[in-house]
């Protein structure tokens, strides 16, 4: 554990790769390319495809058609023990007959390497679990069992390491330490982490990219800020965070920027963060961006101002407040705001208009099932 | 003082009756192996340990439970090897006819014993085998198997999927995973059946004497041919070592088990 320079990951390419299973397809044709010693994760509703991708990789199933690189090499029709790729389960899958140390140690039993419980020690080492290495799975904590499965997993030094919902069945505060360390532990070891997950702030935070997937496709990849900053679809706008959307037709037009007449109501994008500049589009902007007045404020060119509203809902969430937001025509919108000074800010039933910066809107390339909201 | 309550001693009252019910005559067949008789085994002569001590003076006794010994063994051998690999069949493989599989292995149980002894016998006939040890294991296996398939299918239905795959990832290859996890975990359900098959074999009766019971002589045979002249006290003694030795087969286990629950639980 301790030699980083034998450690390296591999970079991983899914080419073209499809998955059918009767009555549906997992998968369709996807492409996926992650560069070595990257922190990746797939994001995604339960059904969207992520496990399936992940046991494709893994070899536990055999993809329709497509191709499997891993390092460059083609390794589609290999066995899942010919593949420098080890797995952490979502239900971490230790083996109950065994003690923790033989779990660990097991894999490097298989490849028959030198001395496999002492380096199955130094593994239970780095995730600080080294004074439980005599006792059985089932008498560890859900967050031990957590470990050991990495340990477990980690020992091997894959070229890549595969992790399906590993938090998934621990508590908040254990799944935000573990999270932390999970990330620590990546930086240190340097191996490629493929994570699969369906929660948000997950991803958000530990990977270095993340692709949301929906429905057996990609819908959009890249860094958790520019994700969030720009999303495409509408989609990973609702599922990626929230967003407040707006539908309406292209009427205005400059250099710069396009605008939607929605209601009445001029909003704006510029060109640059919108995927279409004509006919029907959505308009979108994060609750956190939207501003709430009192009083119809005067703001120039660079702002987009919509209402008056009425403030319904309050929402108290211990740093911030939720206002939900009902402007006729439009819908209900949600701004957050910081509780800074006084909390809540304002009254429900106050007449208020809101404002965001143009520059903040963008302008996705389809439309969502639902005309506006949060 | 409070009345007598009546109500509250029916149940306990019940209870004794139904373990008197069931153990008597158990109780009676340990008791007689200590009976001091020479002919008949039907009336308390006086005690002795003769029976036990010379347990196999008299003609064909240790013989008979021999022949017993040896083929419940090998039938358990074949059926538990046979079961358990057509109950992880049965549930880890999408096949067409697994529905009608399943059903098969349940018709033997259902089938009343006469109808499958004599059956079998007039196939061996028709084959031209003739009886002996072989029909009689052939006939043992057959009617082993199914309870073995029931039993271990249980234990496999319960394995997690997820482990074998756990398995295949950490660079085991599909022996190794055998017999590495999966033989591990299924081990309790294939020793119950084992051990369920063995006593089946041991205690048969009616199938044995159709298919080689006039050539092979077991316990059962044994005992039945002796019965029309008196039951000898030597069958009350293998009788009750064998029961004596099923109780402490289960006690070894439990005592085994929950020391190492105490064991398990002082590390916690």
């Amino acid at each position: 554990m301790n030699q980083n320079s034998t450690f390296s990951g591999a970079d991983l390419e899914l080419i073209d790769v499809r998955k059918e299973f009767p009555g549906f397809t997992a998968l369709e044709d996807m492409d996926l390319k992650i560069p070595a010693g990257q922190f990746f994760a797939l994001l995604g509703p339960s059904g969207c495809g992520k496990t399936t991708t992940l046991r494709l990789i893994a070899g536990l199933d055999e993809p329709t058609k497509g191709k499997i690189l891993l390092g460059g090499k083609d390794i589609t029709n290999t066995k899942p023990h010919e593949r420098p790729i080890n797995t952490v389960f979502q239900s971490y899958a230790l083996f109950p007959h065994m003690s923790v140390l033989e779990n660990v140690a097991f894999g490097l039993r298989q490849r028959k390497v030198a001395d496999p419980l002492a380096k199955a020690a130094d593994a239970l080492k780095l995730v600080q679990l080294e004074h439980l290495s005599a006792r059985r799975p089932q008498q560890l904590s859900g967050g031990q069992q957590q470990r050991v499965a990495l340990a477990r997993a980690l020992v091997n030094r894959p070229s890549l390491l595969l992790l399906d919902e590993p938090l998934g069945a621990l508590d908040l505060k254990l799944r935000r330490e573990m999270q932390i360390e999970l990330k620590a532990i990546q930086v240190e070891v340097g191996l490629t982490f493929l994570h699969v997950t369906h929660d948000q702030e997950e991803a958000m935070d530990m990977a270095d990219t993340v692709a949301v997937m929906n429905k057996g496709r990609i819908e959009q990849m890249g860094a958790p800020e520019a994700l969030y900053d720009r999303p495409k679809t509408a989609f990973v706008a609702k599922f990626l965070g929230q967003s407040n959307l707006f539908i309406g037709n292209v009427e205005d037009e400059n250099a710069n920027t396009i605008s939607i007449n929605v209601a009445g109501n001029k909003i704006s994008v510029p060109k640059a963060r919108a995927e279409k500049h004509k006919g029907k589009i959505a308009i979108g902007v994060r609750p956190e961006k939207a501003f709430f007045h009192e009083e119809e404020p005067k703001l120039g060119a660079g702002y987009n101002l919509i209402g008056p509203g009425e403030i319904i809902d309050i929402r108290f969430t211990g740093v911030s407040n939720q206002y939900l937001i009902d402007i006729p025509k439009i819908g209900e919108i949600t701004v957050f705001a910081q509780n800074i000074g006084k909390s809540p800010v304002t009254q429900v039933g106050q007449k208020v208009w809101v404002s965001w910066k143009v520059e903040h809107s963008f302008g996705l390339s389809d439309l969502p099932e639902k005309t506006t909201g949060a | 003082m409070k009345a007598f309550d009546f109500k509250k001693l029916i149940l306990p009252f019940y209870a004794v009756i139904a373990f008197v019910f069931l153990l008597l005559p158990i109780a009676y067949t340990v008791a007689f192996s200590f009976n001091d008789s020479t002919k008949s085994n039907a009336q308390w002569q006086g005690f002795t340990l003769n029976n036990w001590l010379q347990v196999c003076v008299r003609q064909g006794v240790c013989e008979a439970v021999g022949s017993s010994i040896l083929i419940g063994v090998i039938s358990t051998l074949i059926a538990t090897v046979l079961g358990t690999m057509i109950a992880i069949a049965l549930v880890r493989y999408k096949f067409k006819a697994r529905e009608a599989v399943s059903l098969g292995l349940f018709l033997p149980m259902a089938t009343p014993e006469v109808v499958m002894g004599s059956g079998l016998a007039a196939e061996f006939f028709n084959l031209g085998i003739g009886q002996g040890y072989l029909t009689i294991i052939i006939a043992h296996v057959m009617f082993c198997l199914s309870f073995v398939v029931v039993t271990v299918k249980a234990r496999v239905q319960t394995l997690d999927p997820a482990l074998e795959e756990a398995g295949r990832d950490l660079y085991a290859n599909p022996r190794r995973v055998f017999m590495k996890i999966t033989l591990p975990l299924l081990m309790p359900g294939i020793a119950a059946a084992a051990l369920l098959s063995f006593a089946l074999s041991f205690d048969d009766f009616i199938i044995t004497y159709f298919n080689g019971g006039q050539t092979v002589t077991t316990f059962p045979i044994f005992i039945y041919a002796a019965a029309t002249r008196g039951v000898p006290a030597e069958a009350n003694v293998i009788g009750s070592a064998v029961f004596f030795l099923a109780i402490a087969i289960v006690l070894f286990v439990q005592i085994r088990s929950s020391l190492r629950n105490t064991r398990l639980a002082k590390l916690k």
